[in-house]
């Protein structure tokens, strides 16, 4: 008789190599794209949050107040170099009237305000991510990510990396335009 | 003419593989020894037609010959001569050449010192060897021949991304694939021994050299990699959870895993189902980051071009290769005896949950880096998951093996005595203590878990310390008992004792340097200055320098200690016109206990430059620990028993320890 455990490894990887077979054929050619990475989290009510302020600051964030309106969420950091190169364009943003908010990604709260000090502060309300829980929860890959949230609370489109003038005019704007209009 | 002789020298290699891998396993079966003999001629014959191929590219390579394709999408005539040759392995097709070149040499290593295993053991060792080189050779042949010629060939190579044109970058591959396709011994090994149905101390001795050559290659090789990634990237990071990075780091846990387990084996006879899989899932993970790099499936820096034709081909490849090798183990695993028997609390139980621990973090590892791609497959949508699902999962798996490591060590085989390895442990214990407590004291954001990792780390070296001391009798013997001792201690002793010590130093690293990390990210005019960690840095100036095929910005930082000129770093941003591409290169200066880092990025217009200073504190240890762990695989390599000890059986069935195989 044979030890039905000891196929189990054989069946671990007979199934990985079927959702690689699967994969394979998916991306083949025309296939999808896999070079963009759209979240599962697409048409989604935002995950159940609620942060607290960076020390020092009054505003914190939960999942209530991205029903308010139309708003972006920047996920942020002072230590991460590509969140200070968006940074402008997030600043020029807020000055068009968007509403930003912000989730800033385990900093130190002296680093994070002296970040928003010399470069400026485009956010409504900030919920300072300590443990990074929060961060799991958007699943968030790599840093910055920018949110689109309707005003039910959806989350309806998610940009990874730094959002620059291109990204604004290309997605941002057409996809603002059209969920106002509804 | 060159690159015709390597295609040929290939498709030889190939028909030798074949033969290798058919003729002995079939004379193994027949018990026919001239068959069984035939696996060394034809294992030396691979690795020279191999070689010769990998010559005839570099060639190609050296001489620019960009009829070649590859050397036309790769190259470049300005490139300096070390990227001319590191660009042979900077590619699919050449780095798939170099696997296979190195999958071919331990074939010819096994068969030119292989003489005191068992010939029809050796026999089928090779054959597997063989079986898997036609299956690799013939992946490169039919889906990635780096010998295609181009007509008419261009003027002018595109060159190699610069972002590989690097010191490091040029040997990590190398080290990463000794390292990968060094497990295919221990694979091999563990094939033959499922096939003959007889494992035993005499096999794990046997397959613990080949083991420990892979597990330090790859230790090098993971750790060549992420310092690249930390000077290179310029963003003061050395480890990004990135999935290729992933994919290196898998077969590394199971490696570390098996050259445990096996220990267990040849001390006391037991564990042998549980090697055994290790040994064909350590390989199988090699495979599968083979597989995930080349096919395309995954997207990242590190990728190859894609091309879905090579992925169904390997992963063909994978599931005949690993999928096979679990079949056998399916039918035959049970077959094997159960050893000695020994307590729960023992050197063993020690080794079982070190064991269960590194198999849980790759069970962790692998789906963190496989979920996204199972979510695609399903839903059609896509997930990452990036750094904050490893940190959350993986380190509080190596929190408790970390703790337990030292008291293990000091763990008797069979039965153990748990308080008296503990006693015996107090003076690390309090250092520990004394370690968390300062720390506590002296961090202003009062981070237990910094202090608590700093306590682990200290725990590791001193444990690992006091235990060394304690085999060579310190300090109860005299001088000359401990001398003697000392010199006699076996080579595996010490380097036990060199890498546990090591993980301690890297855990000390990269808790400091995670978490003490200074950095400031400003506008610099020059004659401004900025204090950082102790140093003053003053920018002196930016302007234009050129390279032999690229042109640079760079910047000039005087780095005071109070008012000490300690040293001029000069940081640049390169721009590579051939490859139409950007790299920055942080300048660094290092002492012992930190570097500090300086990268420069854009100018304002305003006559200032924005830039960014980090102070890494303890960075280096992370390489220190790393270079000291694979020093400790290096020392246990040279130890006594696998040149000596190795049984001869099969020379000379007489003088054998160990019983008939037959």
């Amino acid at each position: 008789m044979f030890q039905r455990v000891t196929f189990l490894p054989l069946a671990i990887v007979f199934a990985v190599s079927v959702l690689f077979a699967i994969y394979l054929w998916q991306i083949g050619p025309g296939g999808k794209d896999i070079s963009t990475l759209p979240s599962a989290m697409i048409d989604k009510p935002v995950p159940e949050f609620d942060l607290a302020p960076i020390e020092g600051r009054k505003l914190g964030l939960k999942s209530g107040d991205l029903k308010s309106g139309l708003s972006l969420v920047n996920v942020w950091a002072s230590w991460c170099p590509p969140c200070r190169v968006e940074h402008p364009f997030l600043m020029a943003l807020a000055e068009k009237g968007v509403t930003i908010y912000g989730i800033n990604y385990r900093d130190k709260p002296a680093d994070a305000l002296r970040f928003l000090r010399n470069l400026g502060d485009p956010y409504k309300r900030i919920g300072a991510d300590t443990t990074g829980r929060v961060s799991i929860d958007w699943g968030i890959y790599g840093y910055p990510e920018t949110f689109l949230v309707d005003q039910t609370g959806r989350i309806r489109y998610r940009h990874v990396g730094p959002i620059s003038s291109e990204v604004i005019e290309t997605v941002f704007n057409p996809l603002m335009d059209k969920i106002s209009k509804k | 003419m060159t690159p015709e002789i390597g295609h040929y020298a290939v498709a030889l290699a190939l028909v030798f593989s074949i033969a290798q891998g058919a003729i002995p396993l079939w004379g193994a079966y027949k018990n026919n020894p001239l068959l069984m003999n035939f696996a060394v001629p034809t294992a030396r014959f691979q690795f020279i037609f191999v070689l010769l191929a990998f010559v005839c590219l570099i060639i190609s390579f050296v001489e620019s010959d960009f009829s070649v394709a590859l050397v036309a999408q790769n190259s470049h005539t300005l490139k300096p001569l070390i990227y001319k040759i590191s660009g042979v392995w900077g590619n699919h097709e050449g780095s798939m050449l170099l696997w296979i070149l190195i999958l071919a040499l331990f074939g010819l290593l096994v068969g030119e010192f292989g003489n005191n295993l068992p010939p029809s053991l050796r026999a089928r060792v090779l054959s597997i060897q063989g079986l898997i080189g036609a299956g690799f050779i013939a992946f490169l042949l039919f889906t990635s021949n780096p010998f295609l010629r181009l007509d008419p060939s261009p003027l002018q190579g595109s060159g190699l991304n610069p972002l590989l044109q690097d010191p490091g970058l040029a040997f990590h591959p190398p080290f990463l694939y000794l390292g990968y396709v060094g497990f295919s011994m221990a694979f091999s090994f563990a094939i033959a021994a499922l096939i003959e149905g007889r494992v035993d101390p005499a096999w794990a001795r046997w397959v613990r050299p080949w083991t420990l050559v892979a597990w330090t290659s790859l230790t090098i090789g993971i750790a060549l990699g992420s310092w690249w990634a930390y000077y290179e990237l310029g963003w003061g990071g050395w480890w990004f959870w990135d999935p290729v990075e992933n994919a290196s780091f898998l077969p590394w846990l199971l490696g570390t895993a098996l050259l445990h387990s096996a220990l267990v084996l040849e001390k006391r006879d037991t564990l042998k189902s549980w090697t055994i899989l290790l040994s064909i899932l350590a390989f199988g993970a090699s495979l599968l980051g083979t597989f995930l790099v080349r096919s395309g499936v995954l997207t990242s820096v590190h990728t190859f071009a894609t091309d879905p034709e090579r992925g169904v081909f390997l992963l063909l490849l994978f599931l005949i290769v690993l999928g096979g090798g679990l079949l056998l183990y399916a039918i035959r695993a049970q077959s094997l005896k159960v050893g000695g028997l020994f307590a729960p609390i023992s050197r063993e139980g020690a080794l079982i949950l070190n064991n269960l621990f590194l198999a849980t973090s790759f069970a962790v590892v692998l789906l963190g880096t496989l979920y996204p791609l199972l979510l695609d497959a399903f839903d059609a949508s896509k997930v990452s998951v990036g750094a904050p699902f490893f940190n959350a999962t993986f380190v509080p798996l190596m929190v408790p093996l970390l703790i337990a490591c030292p008291i293990g060590a000091k763990m008797a085989w069979k039965r153990g005595d748990l308080s008296g390895a503990l006693s015996r442990l107090k003076a690390a214990f309090a250092a520990s203590l004394v370690v968390i407590i300062f720390s506590m004291l002296l961090d202003e954001n009062r981070s237990l878990l910094a202090a608590g990792s700093l306590g682990i780390a200290a725990w590791l070296m001193i444990g690992t310390t006091l235990d060394f001391l304690e085999k060579i009798g310190l300090p109860k013997r005299s001088a000359g008992e401990v001398f003697r001792r000392f010199v006699n201690l076996p080579r595996s002793a010490w380097g036990a004792a060199t890498a546990h010590f090591a993980l301690g130093v890297m855990v000390a690293g990269i808790t400091v340097s995670s978490v003490w990390q200074v950095e400031r990210i400003q506008i610099m005019r020059p004659g401004d200055k900025v204090e950082i960690g102790g140093y003053t840095v003053l920018f002196e100036g930016a302007g234009q320098v050129d390279g032999p095929n690229y042109t640079a910005l760079q910047g000039s930082f005087s780095v005071f200690k109070g008012t000490d000129k300690l040293t001029v770093l000069l940081p640049e941003k390169r721009s590579y016109p051939a490859e139409n591409s950007s790299t920055t290169e942080a300048a660094i200066h290092t002492n012992f206990y930190s570097d500090l880092y300086i990268v420069l990025g854009d100018a304002d217009q305003k006559g200032g430059w924005a830039t960014r200073i980090y102070f890494n504190p303890l960075v280096p240890w992370i390489w220190v620990g790393a270079i000291l762990m694979a020093a400790g695989g290096a020392l246990s390599l040279t130890d006594r028993r696998l040149r000596v000890g190795a049984p001869r059986r099969a020379v000379h069935p007489e003088n054998s320890a160990i019983p008939e195989e037959h």
